[in-house]
């Protein structure tokens, strides 16, 4: 008995080693995605699994990179930093990934920057807009990577049109003291806000998770602001949006890409109507290559691409230039191929990639109204 | 002097919530001596249950066309508040039969670790991607669900206040339900056969109590009531998700430590005195000290007073 199963996991063993050096040698490369498809962010994850999918259908009909096919792998992290390490640890080790594709979320993507650099294996972040996701102190982690702005310029873009187009003297701030991205937006805010000659003044915090924000609103409120500056995640935002009404607060709120859900929308039903946050893209925007990538998301997935979606078939066509000019698969070569990105036109903007590795690219603010985000203008760096 | 009345206004809110849910801890210690951990996550199937019965009874918003009549909300608010309170207190009674009931006679440490496993079971169990599609997606999966509008939402300002019909009735239900609990554990046959048992079971059923019967009727009852706080949670704040129920079910049981766990008048203080504490903490002070700052106030309290608010401390006979 002992003996015969012995055997039989034996004779698996052997098998499945055999499967794997059959994998290994098949014509196709293989990336990996780490993203949050369930949990409080579940929508940034979905949107950004469904534009790598639409990015791989276009690299297939044109027939693949180097002759290979490309297929992608991807794992779900709930939404947690520790599940996205997880991910990614397994994405390389085991799935023996090319190129790692993920996360949105800053914290996310902090957790698994150091597992690509220390493998060699490039990341490449969609919207982490957090400084330090390719930052390792003072350098540059040489295989992280990101196809979108960082958060200083996105908050110099919402300090200066709240100061300059909206003439807005009294800001508060409510942060998410528990998101690394909604943290460094929040001080880049304030910074610039009031080096425009702006006044803060109140900055409170909450935790994501929070069903009640009203202390800190009633605080807010005593204050009377013009603008709430709230950096968190869609879901918490849209239910302090809806406690920020029923205290009779009437004021816009103002955030950044955290916002940008059809979620945000269902949870806040009318709340946040006149409120601005900033974003990647708008696909509102009559650009033919926006629009023609807009016509083809809604007929393979229903709905309209957010900008986690444009970024997320931005991101992975961005790898795919990368791995074609590349002399070879190797990650040094990639990565190395990635840096040298000059102008690729992506759908949510030209990119380039400087020696910080992050994207140099424009912002937009929309305007909320009706329960809809409305594109409002577009603002170069 | 307005902002100080909406901290109080608010953090009643909050508070009605924990006290309810504290009620749930406090019976179930006074009768078994037992900290039921599972009790927060009782509280979270409670909203989900809410939201399940709303979409099989159909409820429709106020902002639905046409726009539901004020006896097609009440009946259907009542129904599916009275049918969470009937699941939970069903959950209750089997997680009390098949987890605790087995490991009555064994060492305490040992049913509390159970306690934790079923309150993991169930926060898991619920992330788990739905088995079964129709007619209701179970278990939910851990993205956030929108909690459907049982009732419209009317607002009203006074003196600068801004307060709702959602707090208003959550606070009366509130009290309703401790003012039946308190007349239960202290006018009916039912609840002097509690009190028998929580004094000293063995005895009390050498006296002919039905004990099995009394412990089941206990968790039934505290989970309808964390049930019934999901529903008053939900309505106000309509966002759900599997993981809800552990920090207000660690809360709920501080709460419950704190006005003197067993007493049921001392639950419902608790809750009112920890969410208005919380409120304050984070309306005057630095907001991201809130549960820290909140915490230590309590401590300060048990350091004061160790049995809580309205506990009595009794002294162990040897």
């Amino acid at each position: 008995m002992r003996l015969s199963r012995a055997l039989a996991l034996t004779t698996l063993t052997i098998l499945a080693a055999a499967c794997e050096k059959r994998t290994s040698v098949a014509e196709t490369i293989l990336i990996g995605h780490v993203g949050s498809l369930t949990g409080s962010e579940a929508s940034f994850g979905t949107s950004t699994e469904n534009g790598i999918r639409l990015a791989i259908e276009d690299i297939n009909a044109k027939g693949g990179i180097k002759g290979k096919r490309v297929a992608a792998k991807t794992y779900d992290d709930q939404g947690k930093p520790e599940e996205a390490a997880v991910a990614a640890t397994r994405l390389i080790t085991q799935d023996k990934v090319t190129v790692l594709l993920g996360e949105v979320a800053s914290s996310r993507s902090l957790a698994m920057a150091p597992i690509a650099d220390a493998n060699q294996v490039p990341q490449i972040s969609p919207t982490s807009t957090n400084p330090r996701v390719t930052k390792d102190g003072d350098k540059t982690r040489p295989y992280v990577f990101r196809v979108c702005f960082i958060d200083a310029f996105q908050a110099t873009v919402m300090a200066k049109f709240a100061r300059e187009s909206l003439k807005l003297e009294r800001v508060a701030i409510l942060r998410d003291v528990g998101s690394d991205y909604s943290v460094g937006l929040a001080d880049f805010f304030s910074k610039k806000f009031e080096e425009l000659g702006g006044t803060i003044v109140s900055d409170q915090s909450f935790k994501s998770g929070d069903q009640d924000f009203k202390a800190q609103l009633t605080t807010i409120k005593g204050k009377s602001p013009e603008m709430i500056y709230t950096t968190g995640y869609y879901t918490d935002v849209a239910l302090l949006a809806r406690q920020a009404r029923e205290l009779g607060i009437k004021v816009p709120l103002g955030g950044g890409d955290g916002w940008d859900s059809a979620k945000l929308f269902e949870i806040a039903q009318g709340a946040l109507d006149g409120s601005y946050f900033s974003n990647h893209y708008s696909d509102e925007n009559p650009d033919p290559r926006i629009q023609s990538f807009v016509k083809r998301y809604r007929e393979k997935f229903g709905g309209t691409p957010d900008s986690m979606a444009a970024l997320g078939y931005d991101a992975a066509h961005v790898a795919f230039d990368a791995m074609a000019r590349a002399p070879d698969l190797s990650g040094p070569a990639i990565a190395a191929a990635l840096a040298a990105t000059k102008d690729f036109p992506g759908v949510a903007g030209v990119i380039t990639i400087d020696a910080d590795h992050n994207a140099v690219k424009s912002a937009v603010v929309l305007k909320i109204e009706k329960n809809k985000a409305r594109y409002v203008t577009t603002i170069n760096p | 002097m307005t902002e100080f009345l909406q901290h109080l206004v608010n953090g009643l809110s909050v508070g009605t919530i924990y006290a309810l849910v504290a009620l749930g801890y406090t019976m179930v210690y006074g009768v078994l001596k037992l900290i039921n951990f599972a009790h927060g996550d009782v509280y979270m199937v409670g909203a989900f249950a809410g939201y399940y019965l709303s979409d099989l009874v159909g409820v429709r918003p106020p902002w639905a066309d046409p726009p539901p009549g004020a006896g097609e909300t009440f009946v259907k608010a009542t129904i599916v508040t009275m049918g969470s309170m009937i699941i939970c207190g069903l959950l209750g009674y089997l997680i009390e039969r098949f987890a605790y009931r087995p490991l009555r006679h064994q060492a305490r440490l040992t049913a509390l670790i159970t306690a934790i496993g079923v309150s993991f079971l169930l926060e898991f169990g619920f992330q788990l991607s739905p088995l079964v599609r129709s007619p209701i997606e179970f278990p939910p999966g851990p993205s956030p669900r929108v909690f459907p509008a049982l009732l419209a939402r009317d607002g009203y300002e006074v003196l600068g206040v801004n307060l709702s019909n959602y707090d208003i009735i959550g606070l009366l239900v509130a009290l309703g339900l401790m003012l039946g609990l308190q007349w239960i554990v202290y006018r009916t046959r039912f609840g002097t056969a509690m009190r028998a048992v929580s004094f000293d079971s063995q005895v009390a059923g050498l006296m002919g109590i039905p004990v099995n019967r009394i412990i089941s009727w206990t968790f039934v009852l505290g989970s309808a009531l964390a049930a019934a706080a999901g529903i008053i949670n939900a309505v106000s704040r309509p966002r759900i998700e599997p993981l809800f129920g552990l920090m207000a079910g660690l809360k709920a049981f501080v709460a419950a430590v704190l006005g003197g766990i067993g007493s049921v008048p001392g639950a419902m203080v608790g809750g009112l005195v920890l969410g208005l504490a919380e409120e304050y903490v984070a309306g005057y002070t630095d907001s991201s000290y809130r549960d820290a700052i909140a915490f230590t106030v309590l401590i300060l309290v048990l350091l004061v007073r160790p049995a809580g608010l309205f506990g009595r401390l009794t002294v162990e006979k040897v």
